[in-house]
């Protein structure tokens, strides 16, 4: 049970970077890629700051070698960026030599083309080829069709912004029980104008640089990024030589159960969440050596998330920060993104930094780690909390 | 590994099928493009005030979940597991209009929030103070196949004990009507005694809601053994037999033994001779069955043909209305369903005797 599942290689799109070497260029050197919103048009521009892939539509079509008349959403363009540069990595030339699935996280799917051409669809001939990529599970399906994957296990994971720590969870278990050999996980999210305006209803839009787990943090940035991570059966690390960066170690998910888009106050499902991933790990709070945490930097989660990393660290808690102050909340690739982060962190021993952290909350005492940080790192705990109590915990560890 | 079993079912669509003590005895008629949900006393479920709150894809979820747990004689579950391929619509259509049509102001969060895929799941866990395993899938035509395999690998593994799997979907009218300029619906009404043999492009849209609580432990309740499901994102049309055979061999079994296949035909004339070709080939003697003439077609309606099937293992019976061809097996032992959708997301789930 306790035995975890090799990582052999992975691909990331995020604000601060266009490949895993990129990102972690820009997290040792705490470059955050928080900006205005160029690629999407809205009236909210100048009120909110968002993590943003600075491509445009078209130079993604062009990177990708789209045929003109493909009707790919952002979303599923990112998701094929991360996803080929994961299978890359990992040095999978024949895709078709083990039973290889996806399971991908979204939220937004191909609501970027559907909300730009609502009503042009009715008139606008040009633009019905995009009605069939508003589904979630599109973006997946192409994501599959740019790697050839074919009649396999191919599915979308859509639990708001704990998505893609899901797949991760669900590709685990599909590897321990033999359904596939090898699985694609992890999540994409574009920016639109309907999550924009969604979170500025619900006001928690910060208007500045998003500052997680600080007593004045005014909300969250927006972002958007794809990441992938290649889950291995041990069959496949021998038979292949693989290098394996990082193994999942251990999972859990847990609702909530308390509001549809708030936490409770003592953070009862994540703690859930993460009592169940140190349980199928094996291992002590004590033995874990950093948390990546969610930490959105709205006003309630980091409250409850603090809360519950307490409830379950106490006296025994080891560093911990958010990276969101650098790509801003990806919401559903959030998970992906942050493995990577965590891989990243095991591979390097190094802790990134929370940005923009001043002062600390007056509810508790427990601070962010601030600086870059060099630490020997066995375990990394990452936590992503989503609407509708969605709260998922998973551990990557360096040893088996 | 444990068995894993159907203890119970629950059937929101439009046929009355919320009542579990009957069995598709009365039909209703309908001749249209687009078919609605057949609404259940929802305030007998949920207090007219949070039904107020609800789209109907919600509501509808809800309730049927606690028809599934009431039948199934239990309070809670280790996973709450829910597939849907479109989400929620209604709501997702109201915030997207609002947006365009009040150029991003003067907008309110209601809409908003209950558009997530994941509303309803979150919403029974609510209702059942469940804080257990909650996920929601949202692969198309393979949502709530996902939804059942992954229920499946814990309860086989022992991780969970009960768990409650379903599939829902709401129709949207901008999403409909969008539907229709790209011919996914059919051009004319056809009267369900005509979906079959429909000869045009399209389906009949509708929606509904079908859950189920599955166990590793078999109850009074048992409707069905669950022994396998398996999905494809794409499978080409002369590779589906094999397909089958092969699913078929690892489950120890050869078409032959298979008592009653439940087909997904949608009356569409493109994409039909996906069963056809197994109807005049490797099962013409087996009793087929079909339901989206009754139900309509949308994402989690193959969680349909599951209830069907479900149906008539517990009551080894099979209504007149479903039969494509008549074999009238005397003992009904295995069954097994084949569902896709526009020749995309391939789902085969078998189901025994229990």
């Amino acid at each position: 049970m306790s035995k975890g599942i090799a990582i052999t290689g992975m691909g990331i799109i995020s604000a601060i970077g266009n490949n895993v070497a990129e990102n972690y260029d820009a997290l040792i050197n705490e470059r955050k890629g928080i900006t205005r919103v160029d690629n999407v048009e809205t009236i909210q521009r100048d009120e909110i700051m968002v993590g943003e892939v600075k491509f445009t539509n078209s130079e993604l079509i062009a990177q990708l070698d789209l045929p003109p008349d493909n009707n790919y959403s952002r979303t599923a363009m990112l998701g094929a960026i991360a996803a080929k540069e994961a299978i890359a990595s990992a040095g999978i030339t024949d895709i078709k030599k083990f039973k290889t699935g996806i399971v991908s996280g979204t939220s937004v799917g191909g609501m970027d083309m559907t909300e730009k051409c609502y009503y042009e669809y009715l008139t606008e001939k040009k633009f019905q080829k995009y009605i069939e990529s508003h589904h979630a599970g599109d973006s997946t399906q192409k994501i599959a069709e740019q790697l050839e994957i074919e009649e396999s296990l191919v599915t979308t994971i859509s639990t708001a912004c704990s998505s893609a720590a899901n797949a991760i969870m669900l590709g685990a278990r599909l590897i321990k029980s033999g359904k596939l050999d090898r699985v694609l996980v992890g999540g994409a999210d574009c920016l639109s104008k309907f999550t924009i305006n969604g979170f500025k209803t619900l006001m928690i839009l910060s208007d500045t640089f998003n500052t997680p787990f600080d007593e004045n943090r005014k909300g969250l940035n927006l972002g958007e990024a794809a990441a992938f991570l290649v889950l291995e059966s041990d069959e496949i690390v021998k038979a292949e030589n693989r290098k394996v960066l990082a193994y999942v170690k251990g999972y859990g998910n847990a609702n909530d159960a308390f509001h549809q888009t708030a936490s409770s106050d003592n953070g009862d499902g994540a703690t859930l969440a993460m009592e169940k991933a140190l349980k199928v790990a094996e291992l002590k709070p004590s033995e874990i050596d950093y948390i990546n945490a969610h930490g959105t930097a709205t006003g309630n989660n980091d409250l409850s998330e603090g809360r519950a990393i307490l409830r379950i660290f106490g006296e025994e808690l080891p560093e911990f920060s958010s990276t969101k102050a650098y790509t801003g909340h990806t919401l559903a690739a959030a998970g992906a993104i942050e493995a990577v982060y965590s891989v990243l962190a095991l591979q390097n021993n190094v802790i990134f930094p929370n940005l923009n952290f001043k002062t600390p909350m007056k509810e508790f005492s427990i601070i962010p780690q601030t600086e870059l940080k060099k630490k020997e790192l066995k375990t990394v705990l990452s936590n992503s909390f989503g609407f509708g109590g969605n709260c998922s915990a998973v551990i990557f560890s360096k040893e088996a | 590994m444990k068995k894993v079993y159907i203890n119970s079912i629950a059937s929101i669509s439009p046929q009355k099928t919320f009542d579990n003590t009957i069995f598709l005895d009365e039909i209703t008629d309908y001749n249209d493009t687009v078919i609605f949900a057949q609404d259940p006393d929802y305030k007998q479920y949920i207090p007219p005030a949070a039904a107020r709150r609800m789209a109907k894809g919600i509501k509808m979820g809800v309730v049927a979940s606690k028809i599934a747990m009431e039948e199934a004689g239990i309070e809670t579950v280790d996973a709450i597991i829910t597939g849907t391929g479109m989400g929620c619509m209604i709501d997702s259509e109201k915030f997207v209009s609002a947006i365009i049509d009040n150029n991003e102001q003067y907008l309110t969060p209601t809409s908003f929030i209950q558009s997530t895929h994941n509303t309803v799941a979150g919403q029974i866990a609510l209702g059942m103070e469940c804080k257990a395993y909650n996920f929601t899938y949202v692969h198309s035509a393979i949502s709530f196949e996902s939804a059942l395999l992954d229920a499946k690998m814990q309860l086989e593994s022992d991780e969970a004990e009960h768990v409650l799997v379903g599939g829902v979907e709401e129709l949207g009218e901008h999403t409909t009507k969008v539907h229709r300029l790209i011919n996914h619906i059919k051009p004319e009404a056809v009267a369900i005694s005509k979906v079959l043999n429909s000869k045009t492009e399209g389906a009949v849209f509708s929606e509904g809601t079908n859950f189920f609580v599955v166990s590793n432990e078999r109850k009074e309740s048992c409707y069905a053994e669950l022994v396998a499901v398996e999905t494809f994102n794409t499978l080409q049309k002369e590779k589906v037999s094999e397909t089958i055979e092969t699913f078929l061999k690892e489950n120890n079994l050869k078409a032959a033994e298979i008592d009653v296949v439940v087909f997904g035909n949608n009356g569409d004339v493109d994409f039909d001779s996906f069963y056809n070709q197994l109807s005049e080939g490797i099962l013409s003697k087996t009793q087929q069955v079909f339901y989206k003439h009754l139900v309509g077609e949308n994402n989690t309606v193959s969680a349909f043909g599951v209830w069907l099937a479900s149906k008539i293992l517990k009551t080894q019976t099979i209504p007149e209305i479903v039969k494509i061809n008549k074999i009238n097996p005397s003992d009904i032992k295995t069954v097994l369903c084949y569902n896709q959708y526009r020749g995309q997301n391939h789902s085969l789930v078998l189901l025994k005797k229990c």
